[in-house]
């Protein structure tokens, strides 16, 4: 009876801890004093403020249409990656291969942004949304590889095999029998690349220029002039969005587990 | 990342295999390979005032030898003898560290109500205790502001609790950043610690408790052994991306808060010394490196279980 209890505790204070800075900031975004400390009433003055702060609006659509393009780039290429790991079996360069796929996973963010630019002066390429559509593209790709793959290698094989005997090309195969089967997770690794591009800040400060300032970089000076109430009405935005996509992303999988992947 | 190689040799691409491979592993090459390979270049170069602020190594026009004789490890001697330096490594690997204890020690207790909750709320429960994560991270840092401040939340309501007369210095302090960190990457320790405690069989526990065990014995003997590996998989999870951490540092740490990813940072953007920026990159990664090996060798035993 009293584990049940302390269980129950337990829960309810790790979910206060988890929740309670997020739920304070969202309550703050609507009120009417300046100050985190003193509720002034109920407000929405900040987003009203937001609503016209050309800036950081512009610097919302750069994020958005960024995270939108370098998304599509990374759920292709991690696709083709995907399949490459899961399909190929043994072949020359593989452990190199998947080593670099996911080495992003375990790189310290400055460092690869750091060496992300540094191709880019390289290369001699202007600063600005392309490279940061590039970077983003390129560090969200192994996170969309891990999920890709994790799908195709849960999807039996010979699904695909019966299709090549009936006659189809693999690449027919592919497109016909298992892209449809491993669709849900191909749509979820597009949306958390999404996500991913949409919160950088790091590797979009070293790989961006002048001209494509992105909504992290720009909350970030505001954060550091101190708290600021508009900052919080954006916050409370993107905290809706990304419920949303996540939202969205949970029901796609459901349905995956439920239609066996019919959807 | 446990997949194991299948069997086979290892042999040669068909044509048509190689077409669905080029283009993943020309980006590969491109924007994970060479940028290591450039850091590594960069860093054994001197800074000069020019566009881009480097002086060119394996520049073949004078010929390789007389290149290879001006490859410096100044940056690197840099490194060493910049006390800064040496100290930013030893703050970020104690903070880095502390944040990890601390966040073994909230998510054991929180991962184990979890999964011993009733089974048809578990999914739910370890789905809202990780959906913050998913949530934006530079906010989940700026709301730790609004709190710590002076002016913030926790002072305020301590001191209309009447519990301290004037506010507790939060802010800006190694503290700060050691909750920052704790708070960010939480989910990182209570993913790997939930999957290794759920997956225990409850008949193992069962047993122990009938042969006598009080049921602090059957956790210190039974619970908490299991699930080493989650542990280790956690501590890892948060440790690696902790030290080279950028963003919280800056802004919930003060001045005075030295951590590697920050002193990067600022040497590249501010100082703009890039080969020092590189050199430190460099270390970063080696200081890593040891972790990383350790964590794919957890990886490798667990794919053989």
């Amino acid at each position: 009876m009293s584990a049940r209890l302390l269980r129950n505790a337990t829960l309810v204070l790790g979910f206060a801890f988890l929740y309670g800075p997020i739920a304070i900031l969202t309550a703050m975004s609507f009120n009417a004093s300046r100050l985190v400390t003193v509720w002034g009433g109920f407000s929405t003055k900040w987003y009203a403020a937001l609503a016209h702060d050309e800036r950081m609006l512009q610097a919302a659509g750069v994020s958005l249409s960024a995270a939108a393009l370098s998304a599509l780039i990374a759920t292709v290429n991690g696709v083709l990656a995907a399949v490459a790991l899961a399909r190929f079996r043994a072949f020359r360069g593989r452990s190199l291969f998947a080593g670099a796929l996911y080495a992003p996973l375990v790189l310290p963010e400055v460092v690869f942004g750091l060496g992300l630019l540094l191709v880019f002066v390289a290369l001699d390429v202007e600063r600005g949304f392309v490279t940061l559509v590039l970077a983003h593209a390129a560090f969200t790709m192994c996170f969309a590889t891990v999920m890709i793959h994790a799908a195709l290698k849960d999807c039996d094989p010979t699904l695909e095999e019966a299709a090549a005997d009936l006659g189809a090309t693999p690449f027919r195969a592919f497109l016909l029998v298992t892209l449809p089967l491993i669709a849900p997770s191909v749509v979820s690794a597009y949306l958390l690349a999404f996500t991913l591009s949409l919160d950088d800040f790091v590797i979009a400060s070293f790989t961006t220029g002048p001209g494509a300032t992105t909504l992290p970089m720009r909350i970030y000076s505001q954060v550091r002039l101190g708290v600021s109430p508009e900052v919080n009405a954006i916050s409370t935005l993107l905290l809706g969005f990304v419920a949303l996509i996540l939202t969205a992303s949970a029901l796609l999988t459901r349905g995956r587990a439920k239609g066996g992947g019919a959807g | 990342m446990s997949q194991s190689p299948p069997p086979g040799k290892p042999r040669k691409l068909t044509r048509g295999e190689w077409l669905v491979i080029a283009a993943p592993a020309a980006w590969i090459a491109l924007f994970f390979l060479a940028p290591f390979a450039l850091i590594v270049k960069i860093s054994l170069s001197q800074p000069t005032q020019a566009r881009p602020p480097y002086e060119p190594v394996f520049d073949l026009t004078n010929g390789v030898v007389a290149k290879l004789a001006q490859l410096g490890f100044d940056a690197y001697r840099g490194l060493a003898a910049d006390s800064l330096y040496l100290d930013s490594y030893l703050s970020s690997l104690g903070i880095a560290g502390a944040a990890t204890l601390i966040s073994l020690l909230i998510a054991y207790p929180f991962a184990l109500a979890i999964a011993r909750a009733p089974r048809r709320w578990r999914p739910l429960l370890i789905g809202l205790a990780v959906a913050p994560f998913w949530t934006s991270f530079l906010i989940r840092v700026y709301a730790w502001i609004a709190l710590l401040k002076d002016e913030g939340f926790i002072n305020h309501a301590l001191m209309w609790l009447g519990l301290i007369d004037a506010p507790l210095p939060l802010f800006a302090t190694r503290g700060a950043v050691v909750i920052g960190i704790v708070y960010s990457y939480l989910p990182f320790m209570l993913l790997p610690l939930y999957a290794a405690i759920e997956g225990q069989d409850p008949s193992l526990r069962e047993a122990a408790a009938d042969l006598g065990a009080s049921p602090a014995a059957v956790f210190l003997r039974v619970t908490l052994p299991l699930s080493r590996r989650g542990i280790i998989a956690g501590a890892l999870l948060v440790f690696i991306p902790a030290v080279g951490e950028f963003v919280i540092p800056d802004l919930l740490g003060g001045s005075d808060t030295l951590m590697i990813g920050r002193s990067l940072w600022n040497d590249f953007f501010a100082n703009r010394d890039w080969p020092a920026a590189c050199a430190a990159a460099v270390t970063l990664l080696a200081l890593l490196l040891v972790p990383i090996l350790f964590f794919e060798r957890a990886q490798m035993r667990e794919g053989q279980r």
